[in-house]
């Protein structure tokens, strides 16, 4: 029986496989030096948002009247204060943690619900036409507006913004999982799979949806940015945080009326934000050429 | 022999935007243990329906609109999902044309090669590890340890196909269907494939079923031979019989369009003409456009499968007045 067989070069690798992999993809995110200033600065981020408490000298949203509306600089306020005496660099520190968790949770309940969605409308073609009505008509509103109305239904707070813009993210989520689901349930392996009698819940979680992965990860990076700038813009409408919490968007809101005078009320927490998400995107778009399997096969 | 497998006059048809279109019509075949049966015909004949129909793994839009199909004795088109789930892999399996393709590239061996265990038999992983050792081994792949942490891409074609077959034999199912298993793969590893199967045939007992357009396979390890034409059996045999005696000009056709070493006047013949679209309908034998023997009669009525001996039947207006010839002969 096949005695002759020429084995092929012995190529197995000490490392464990999956490990090698995350590296190599992390490895080529990093020739790409746009991506590397955008995980400086998330990671930047994440660290002022865990140690917060210890970074910020001052209390986010204890008032001090009689240094109100400092300029950067001043008496040992690093960025100054706002129009109450609040220390500018210790709100945008706490600011950086609610705008991190709102983008987590959001982002990781709308892509909940739409890979729920997603992989059962792709694979089962009878209930994919219902699913993707839904989600055409979750589309036909403008994602501000959606919000909006969600916020309207259950009244303003940060909590409500999650859940809006957790549901807003989902008909995108679904639609780029449902697209993968399509083009991976064709593949021959899902075919070989059920030959080799595996039911359906397994081919789905684990055969289709690792194949899935690649545009999940690239979206979820990119929703990251969406929820950031969707929370601010819905705070600074008054429809998210409330002050005195430290939200950026909210920040931005009081400044406004400060505009000639302390123009830093404006202008450092639009800064903020607008790093965030410019960090989010070019990550996301770094990874999405990190992990286009094309690229895989000539490293 | 025991019987394994037999099919009963089977259509399979599909829903389309052209209406409902019927890709096989009417087959019948049956399996013995130990027996290979190769199904031969051009590209789009049905030879994959059918194999899929036995699977019950056709497309959404297909459904078995008539027929039956005993596996065993059992009829598995009254079956339900979960109970044909599981059939397959533990008592049927099924390996495929493309090896490249049929491996999820994101697992390693190991963990494919374990599934099938770990579903049909309830292994723990450590047991399924070394049964999956055992498979690899006895489909002649070397170095099994180090090659259960690898990944398809990491594997040539033709290691791949062992490793495909390893996974349908995983449970020892009695009935393999191989669909196209070395279209794919060069004429050296061809050979060593075909070889397998043909061991571990034996081996296990299983009966087989290969699907194949290549009549150097048919030879090399056909026991019986069936040949389709557009959704039909034209032609059964044993593989002496439909090599040396083709009696149905299609047969002959596939035949001739094939190079042979020994003869060196052979000369190739195309068959002309292409498959009928499944929509088309042909009055008579379908195959009469492009037969060139066509009488009238071929134009008007279809033929039946005329006997030709007890195992060798062919559908084909030729054969009537030989068998009629038989049949005075014998009744006289």
């Amino acid at each position: 029986m096949a005695s002759g067989v020429i084995s092929p070069a012995n190529t197995s690798v000490k490392q464990p496989k999956k490990e090698r992999m995350l590296f190599q993809t992390f490895k080529r995110l990093c020739k790409n030096k746009l991506a590397v200033f955008g995980m400086i600065v998330i990671a930047f981020q994440i660290l002022l948002a865990i140690f917060a408490p210890w970074i910020a000298q001052y209390d986010p949203v204890v008032q001090n009247l009689s240094k109100a509306q400092l300029g950067p600089g001043a008496e040992g306020h690093f960025l100054g204060t706002d129009n109450y005496g609040r220390d500018m660099f210790a709100r945008l520190v706490y600011g950086a943690r609610i705008s991190l968790i709102v983008g987590i949770t959001s982002v990781t309940l709308g892509l909940l619900g739409g890979l729920f969605l997603g992989l059962i409308s792709g694979y089962y073609r009878k209930l994919d036409g219902v699913i993707m009505r839904f989600v055409d008509l979750l589309f036909a509103f403008p994602g501000i507006l959606l919000a909006m109305l969600i916020i309207a239904m259950l009244g303003t707070s940060l909590v409500n913004v999650v859940i809006a813009i957790s549901i807003w993210s989902i008909p995108t989520c679904a639609r780029i999982v449902r697209g993968s689901v399509l083009s991976v349930k064709k593949q021959e392996y899902v075919v070989a799979m059920k030959s080799l009698g595996a039911s359906d819940l397994r081919i789905i979680m684990k055969h289709i949806l690792p194949n899935c992965t690649a545009p999940i990860i690239v979206f979820a990076t990119m929703r990251m940015a969406t929820a950031i700038l969707s929370t601010a813009a819905l705070s600074f409408l008054g429809l998210g945080a409330q002050p005195p919490t430290p939200e950026w968007g909210a920040m931005i809101a009081a400044g406004q009326d400060f505009m000639w005078t302390a123009p830093h009320m404006t202008v450092i927490p639009g800064i903020a934000i607008m790093l965030v998400v410019f960090a989010f995107n070019v990550v996301g778009d770094g990874l999405r050429d990190a992990l286009d399997p094309n690229m895989e096969l000539d490293t | 022999m025991n019987q394994l497998l037999e099919v009963n006059d089977l259509v399979t048809s599909f829903r389309t935007a052209e209406g409902k279109l019927s890709a096989v019509r009417g087959v019948s075949f049956s399996v013995d243990k130990g027996e290979t049966l190769c199904i031969v015909g051009e590209s789009g004949c049905g030879k994959s329906i059918t194999t899929l129909s036995v699977m019950g793994l056709l497309p959404s839009n297909g459904e078995i609109s008539r027929g039956s199909i005993q596996f065993s004795g059992e009829e598995l088109t009254t079956k339900n999902e979960e109970e044909l789930r599981k059939l397959r892999g533990n008592e049927i399996s099924m390996i495929f044309q493309e090896p490249m393709t049929a491996l999820n590239p994101v697992f390693t061996i190991g963990y494919q090669l374990r599934e099938p265990l770990m579903i049909h038999k309830r292994l723990s992983k450590r047991e399924a590890t070394q049964k999956a050792i055992t498979l690899l081994d006895q489909v002649g792949i070397p170095h099994p340890v180090s090659k259960l942490k690898q990944f398809p891409h990491e594997l040539s074609g033709g290691m791949r196909q062992r490793v495909m077959i390893a996974m349908a034999l995983a449970c020892n199912p009695s009935l393999l269907i191989a669909d196209e298993p070395t279209t794919a793969l060069d004429v050296t590893i061809q050979a060593q494939i075909l070889d397998l199967i043909d061991d571990l045939k034996a081996d296990l007992g299983m009966g087989v079923v290969m699907v194949t357009h290549d009549m150097g396979v048919v030879a090399e390890v056909a026991d019986r031979v069936m040949v389709m034409y557009a959704g039909e059996v034209v032609e059964v045999g044993t593989v002496t019989e439909i090599f040396e005696a083709p009696k149905h000009p299609y047969t002959r056709g596939l035949l001739a369009s094939v190079p042979n070493i020994d003869d060196p006047d052979h000369s190739m013949e195309a068959i002309p003409g292409s498959l009928p679209n499944l929509s088309e309908e042909i009055q008579g034998c379908r195959f009469h456009p492009r037969c060139p023997f066509a009488m009238d009669k071929c134009m008007e009525m279809e033929p039946p499968l005329f006997e030709l001996s007890s195992e060798h039947q062919s559908k084909c207006w030729l054969q009537e007045v030989k068998h009629y010839d038989k049949q005075s002969a014998t009744s006289s």
